[in-house]
């Protein structure tokens, strides 16, 4: 087991590291207060490579492994969890088109999405269909060459924003086995947006309901084989479970590294808070809590890329700790600030609204569980 | 044309500075290093002029220890053609330095050799105008703007009293400042790619150049902390103090 990074990652990580300090960090205060969504910035990622990066370079993307990838996303998440996160999102639905999608849809989307002309959106859950996805109801019903879609996808991430929308409808028999996966652009007439959802967090990227009334899409639009959506999108959340959780390592890490600062700066009682060893304490458990999060996610990554037998377990795993243990964090964090870690003058309130979701999107730490003990139990 | 841009691997900008504990350099374990900022910016500058199609290529040399390899590999990333480490791990001085990209000069003969005006860690100002003698080329130091026409390089330099230009034919030597660009980042793709082109490492000892330092370091101390500030709280108590305890009146 070899725990260190190559010259490659660690070249990179500081590249985005250094992208971060200068494009995200400074603004990210403004785009949670103004509920901005920093497409310009976006873009400027996406020249970089990061809007299409474990897609296979012949395809156009950067042809990262998963494991870099979620380097990548702890970086940008250091300056803004919320912007980090949508371009997670954007990522795997670039990198399902690449995995799924015809020649057609590669030559239709991917070099759009890979700079980030356009933008991509997943739609599986449904108001009725959340932690039990498998029941949606979003019908895709066949005529002609085309298919008809109706119904409404709930939660969705980039809605209004995103051109295009990974969409999970049924289009066979109840249950998993009727799912299929079909890309619908934002222009198809009889699609229509909810209004914006009002959040605790994730203010730099909308979220709202997306509306099918007879939307008519031709067939080539449907990603892989039909009734093999649901398959697509949890192999697709695989994926996406490490990269939000890699969103919620970069969060906790901003949170740690602005305690340390200032436990050293604020004095009480004639000391700094540094040198009370309660402070001492609890940082050192953060720290902890940090790195034990961050192997699992680089693991679960890892068994991504490795294609290892666990990695549903692993992946559901490094979801459920490492979202758990950073929120946690994050909490902490303004624990050690005090008053002003509940004041917007301080970044620490802004990342604790941000990481609280990871804990319930991409399947919920409960559902993770239930992922967890099945297999466990199975074996 | 072909281009040399000599980068150096020196303590992060951004890094917290300790003097060791013997008193005789900074500490530089666990201590992040990365790319001289005013040579990042001379290979910016070196890759505008290939992208208008000034250059053909563009080689980019350090000298420094083994590791320095990692900063050539990110003058690699960022777009240079290839890479060249005159392997060292002594300390070297500037006049030492400057006979060994002279070295190279002479082997590589490329046509513009554009350097960082100074070294962030030791900040010496010594390099490119003694590369400049030793060549005998013209040089443009402080470069705040560069621009080629044929043979013709000018190049506006910020001075004290304000812009200065100057122009010359090449070959030559610039030295940037900081507001001639901003660097870019690299992409991706060409981090991973970085590996691919070639590095060629030569050991310094090789060049038949005396490396031996010319000057001894005797101690190298932080500054002293500074004091906490004092409310006066009239005039005559302010000129009073400036008077007799500050002695700057």
């Amino acid at each position: 087991m070899d725990f260190t990074l190559s010259d490659e990652q660690r070249a990179l990580t500081e590249m985005v590291e250094q992208f971060t300090e200068a494009e995200i960090t400074p603004n990210a205060k403004d785009w949670d207060e103004q509920h901005h969504f920093p497409i310009a910035t976006l873009r400027k990622a996406a020249d970089l490579g990061l809007a299409a990066m474990y897609v296979k370079p012949e395809l156009g993307g950067s042809g990262l492994s998963r494991l870099e990838a979620a380097l990548v996303f702890e970086k940008l998440a250091m300056g803004c969890v919320s912007t980090t996160a949508y371009l997670s999102i954007h990522n795997m639905v670039t990198w399902m088109i690449g995995h799924y999608g015809s020649s057609t849809l590669h030559e239709k989307y991917l070099s759009h999405l890979a700079s980030m002309q356009w933008t991509a959106s997943y739609c599986l859950t449904e108001s009725n269909a959340g932690s039990d996805a498998a029941s949606l109801i979003t019908s895709a019903r066949r005529d002609g060459d085309c298919y008809i879609i109706n119904g409404a996808k709930a939660f969705i991430s980039g809605a209004t924003q995103s051109h295009v929308y990974a969409v999970m409808v049924r289009t066979g028999e109840l249950g998993p086995k009727g799912i299929s996966c079909i890309l619908v652009d934002k222009d198809t007439p009889g699609l229509s947006f909810g209004k914006l959802e009002q959040k605790l967090g994730w203010h730099s990227q909308p979220t709202a309901m997306v509306f099918f009334e007879n939307c008519r899409v031709p067939i080539s639009q449907l990603l892989g084989v039909e009734n093999s959506g649901f398959s697509i999108a949890l192999t697709a959340l695989n994926g996406g479970r490490v990269n939000i959780a890699a969103c919620s390592l970069g969060g906790a890490s901003a949170c740690l590294k602005a305690s340390l600062a200032y436990v050293q700066e604020r004095s009480q009682f004639g000391k700094n808070l540094s040198q009370f060893q309660h402070i001492q304490f609890t940082l050192a458990t953060m720290a902890t809590q940090l790195d034990a999060a961050r192997l699992m996610v680089y693991r679960a990554a890892a068994a991504i890329d490795n294609q290892d037998t666990p990695l549903v377990t692993q992946c559901a795993m490094a979801k459920k700790f490492a979202t758990d243990v950073c929120f946690e964090i994050a909490n902490q964090a303004l624990q050690l600030h005090g008053g002003y870690g509940y004041l917007k003058d301080y970044p620490i309130e802004r990342f604790l609204r941000d990481l609280r979701v990871h804990q319930i999107l991409e399947g919920t730490n409960e559902i993770m569980q239930t992922i967890i003990a099945k297999r466990l139990l199975e074996a | 044309m072909k281009i040399l841009v000599a980068v150096k691997r020196v303590i992060d900008p951004y890094a917290k500075i300790r003097v060791n504990a013997d008193q005789t350099g900074i500490e530089t374990h666990n201590v992040k290093l990365s790319m001289n900022p005013f040579d990042e910016i001379a290979l910016e500058e070196a890759l505008r002029l290939k992208e208008q199609g000034l250059a053909s290529e563009i080689i980019v040399i350090s000298i420094g220890p083994i590791q320095a390899q990692e900063t050539l590999r990110q003058g690699l990333a960022l777009g240079a053609d290839r890479a060249i480490l005159i392997q060292t791990d002594q300390d070297l001085e500037p006049l030492v330095i400057a006979q060994l990209l002279n070295r190279i000069s002479l082997r590589e003969a490329p046509q513009l050799i554009i350097l960082g005006k100074q070294a962030i860690d030791n900040d010496a100002n010594q390099t490119g105008q003694m590369l400049a003698a030793l060549l005998n080329w013209p040089q443009a130091t402080f470069a705040s703007k560069v621009t080629i026409d044929q043979q013709r390089v000018t190049v506006e330099r910020e001075i004290d009293g304000g812009l200065q230009t100057l122009a010359f034919d090449l070959p030559g030597i610039i030295t940037t400042d900081l507001r001639l660009n901003t660097p870019r980042f690299a992409k991706l793709p060409n981090i991973m790619k970085a590996k691919s082109k070639p590095l060629e490492i030569i050991a310094s000892e090789t060049l038949g150049i005396d490396l031996t330092p010319r000057l001894t370091t005797l101690s190298i101390k932080p500054p002293p902390i500074r004091p906490k500030g004092i409310l006066v709280h009239s005039v005559d108590e302010l000129i009073d103090k400036l008077r007799f305890e500050a002695k700057v009146i």
